[in-house]
């Protein structure tokens, strides 16, 4: 296999550069750039397959984006943080015209002040956006998902954000299987969604609508999403038989006899399994689909082996309820007859996930709060 | 009598040393800058520094003013905002040149426009210097940058000759080498009513000059010398002579009715009921 030794953010890049794009549009933000400047790379030796532009900021990357799906493209962009958080309007612009743009967003905290941390605020943010959301919590993974990504979002006509945490994953490296170009791009094929804007039929997108066309539309893209899990599993299958590895939605480490779990995404649930032989009783549960919310999944993973005790590790806070996880958890399982009790273990901004905090975390009896525990960090 | 005010007071000595690369200009002009306020003796606490993102946007970490340090391009905002809410205050707006021409381009056309009475110093090392030198909208035609290995095609912005058609009251251009032309500019502008611009074209051996002139910061310098002349040579250049340089000196200086002025006139009622001078 050829093995490459690579940062998140390179396996990102690559993982674009084999599927092929027609153009990626972007501007530079840490600790996203490196992708970026591997595409610059790629077009400038002539590898991309496409044209690649820095444009004036990232409302004008995503819009770029938009206007080249319109026409046809396959399109990729990447952003973090203020980025992403700057380009809101057009997120939502593009799952409503049901443009399939795959976009990185690597995690990093949103200002004031002016902050570096990776805390998945960011992207959780963005949740009601209509984007599809894959969280990855290695560079393998970041390079796989990004592949998948095009897929999905080509079959179902909605977006992908694929993300992964700054710096734990964008900038340490590891080895990564990384396929032939021939290779994927015999696998993925070329877009699978026509162009709405070309020479010879008029086209006129986007205008004026009323009540009953906009519940029609709401309803038709919350149905089409709803589908994400089966598409997701379906590519995965298919990509078992060629690059031989898989992902499922939602995946469980569950220790025989264990009722308590971790539940964690993006490298958060890296970490959590390195240490797991040393959290005795304690199994994980890996969440990478978060939207759509895979939650009859979960449901059957937490009835199936009488999980009595759900740890969540949120690397971010929704100010006023806590980890957007979860949230999402507790909403999800709200409907099994006996439910998990939920602690949430709340770690907004970005310090060292240690084996001390899960340890700390594991030890407190179901009914404790997880706040302010002895992390060895000092809250002022 | 008062105690003269000296550039120290302006300065955070104990935030030494600075971030900035050895060889990036930016130390040089953040000492202009505190040198002009000690010589208009504007007390530290009615100046506000607004900034945005990027190396030049770390400035406000050395300075003892008010210091707004905002998102990336929206310094001129903040600081629209802060001059009307206290017409009192000195604003300046320190931005770099992705800062100021990409991301924030609209808040500094209208800025000029509008002809708010805010200072803007612009940093122009001709990349994105803080993400690791990709291209910006000053980048010279064909320099290579880390997103454009093989040379940007989009021609760069003339920040002096935008500033000047959006209605600048004041507008000059510098660079890091010429420190004293540096420093009577920043005054100037300063004390101008209106919008002011003082474009200072600035080093950065890490990224440009490494990629595009050498990573030294004597060549650097040198090279900021050979690309630009002076007002009174470049008017006696013919035209072809004149596009192989960039032009240095005072380029607007002009008294246009800035926007608060205008605005009252328009409306005395509601400046009475508001802060600062209508007090």
């Amino acid at each position: 296999m050829p093995y490459e030794l690579i940062s998140g953010c390179q396996a990102a890049a690559i993982a674009v550069q084999r599927a092929g794009v027609d153009l990626v549009a972007a501007y530079p933000i840490t600790p996203q750039t490196a992708i970026v400047e591997t595409l610059a790379n790629f077009e400038a030796k002539g590898e991309l397959g496409g044209e690649f532009v820095s444009v004036e900021s990232e409302y004008s990357a995503l819009s770029c984006c938009n206007g080249a799906v319109a026409a046809g493209a396959r399109v990729f962009t990447a952003t973090s943080s203020h980025g992403l958080a700057y380009m809101h309007e057009m997120i939502q612009w593009c799952s409503g015209a049901r443009f399939p743009i795959v976009m990185v967003n690597v995690n990093r905290a949103v200002g004031a002040p002016w902050v570096l941390d990776p805390d998945q605020g960011d992207s959780l943010s963005q949740r009601d956006t209509g984007w599809m959301q894959i969280y990855c919590a290695n560079a393998q993974e970041v390079f796989d998902t990004v592949l998948q990504a095009f897929m999905l979002s080509e079959e179902l006509l909605l977006p992908s954000l694929v993300v992964f945490d700054g710096f734990y994953i964008s900038h340490t490296y590891e080895p990564v299987d990384v396929p032939e170009v021939e290779k994927v791009r015999e696998f993925i094929g070329p877009p699978q969604f026509q162009a709405q804007v070309e020479p010879g039929v008029q086209a006129n997108l986007h205008g004026l609508s009323k009540g009953e066309t906009q519940l029609q539309l709401v309803r038709r893209r919350h149905e089409d999403m709803l589908r994400a899990p089966q598409v997701f599993t379906a590519i995965n299958e298919k990509f078992y038989r060629v690059f031989g590895r898989s992902y499922k939605t939602v995946d469980a480490t569950i220790p025989e006899g264990s009722k308590t779990a971790f539940l964690a995404a993006g490298s958060t649930a890296e970490t959590v399994k390195w240490f797991l032989p040393e959290l005795k009783g304690c199994g994980l549960i890996q969440l990478r689909m978060f939207r759509p919310f895979p939650g009859d999944e979960l449901g059957r993973i937490v009835e199936e082996q009488g999980l009595e005790r759900l740890i969540i590790v949120d690397r971010n806070c929704s100010t006023g309820t806590g980890g957007y996880f979860a949230q999402e958890v507790r909403a999800a399982l709200y409907g099994l007859t006996v439910r998990p009790v939920i602690q949430d273990l709340l770690l907004a901004g970005g310090i060292d996930l240690t084996k001390d905090i899960l340890a700390g975390a594991a030890e407190k009896s179901p009914g404790d709060k997880l706040v302010d525990q002895e992390w060895g960090v000092e809250l002022k | 009598m008062a105690v003269k005010l000296s550039y120290r007071e302006y300065f955070k000595e104990d935030a030494l040393p600075l971030m900035w690369c050895s060889g990036c200009g930016n130390g040089i002009l953040l000492r202009a800058i505190t040198d002009s306020l000690a010589d208009l003796q504007i007390p530290p606490h009615q100046v506000v520094v607004s900034t945005g993102i990027g190396c030049w946007g770390k400035a406000d970490d050395y300075m003892k003013t008010h210091a707004f340090h905002g998102s990336h391009g929206r310094a001129l905002a903040f600081g629209t905002g802060i001059k009307l809410g206290n017409p009192d205050l000195h604003v300046i707006a320190l931005m770099g040149d992705g800062d100021a021409l990409a991301i924030g381009g609209n808040h500094f056309i209208h800025s000029a426009r509008r002809n708010i009475d805010i200072t803007a110093v612009v940093s122009n090392n001709f990349n994105y210097g803080m993400t690791g030198g990709q291209y910006s909208p000053t980048t010279p035609l064909s320099s290579k940058t880390t997103t454009s290995p093989i040379g940007v095609a989009e021609p760069a912005f003339d920040v002096c000759g935008l500033s000047e058609q959006c209605g600048a009251n004041y507008v000059a251009r510098t660079t890091a080498y010429h420190v004293t032309q540096m420093k009577r500019m920043i005054t100037a502008a300063i004390q101008k009513k209106g919008f002011s611009v003082v474009e200072v074209l600035n080093t950065c051996p890490t990224h440009f000059g490494r990629r595009n002139i050498a990573g030294d910061p004597v060549s650097v310098m040198q090279y900021l010398k050979d690309i630009t002349v002076n007002k009174s040579r470049y008017e006696k250049m013919d035209e072809e002579e004149k596009a192989k340089y960039l032009v240095t000196g005072e380029l607007v200086n002009k008294d246009r009715p800035d926007f608060l002025s205008v605005y009252r006139e328009l409306n005395p009622a509601a400046s009475e009921t508001g802060r600062g001078e209508s007090k």
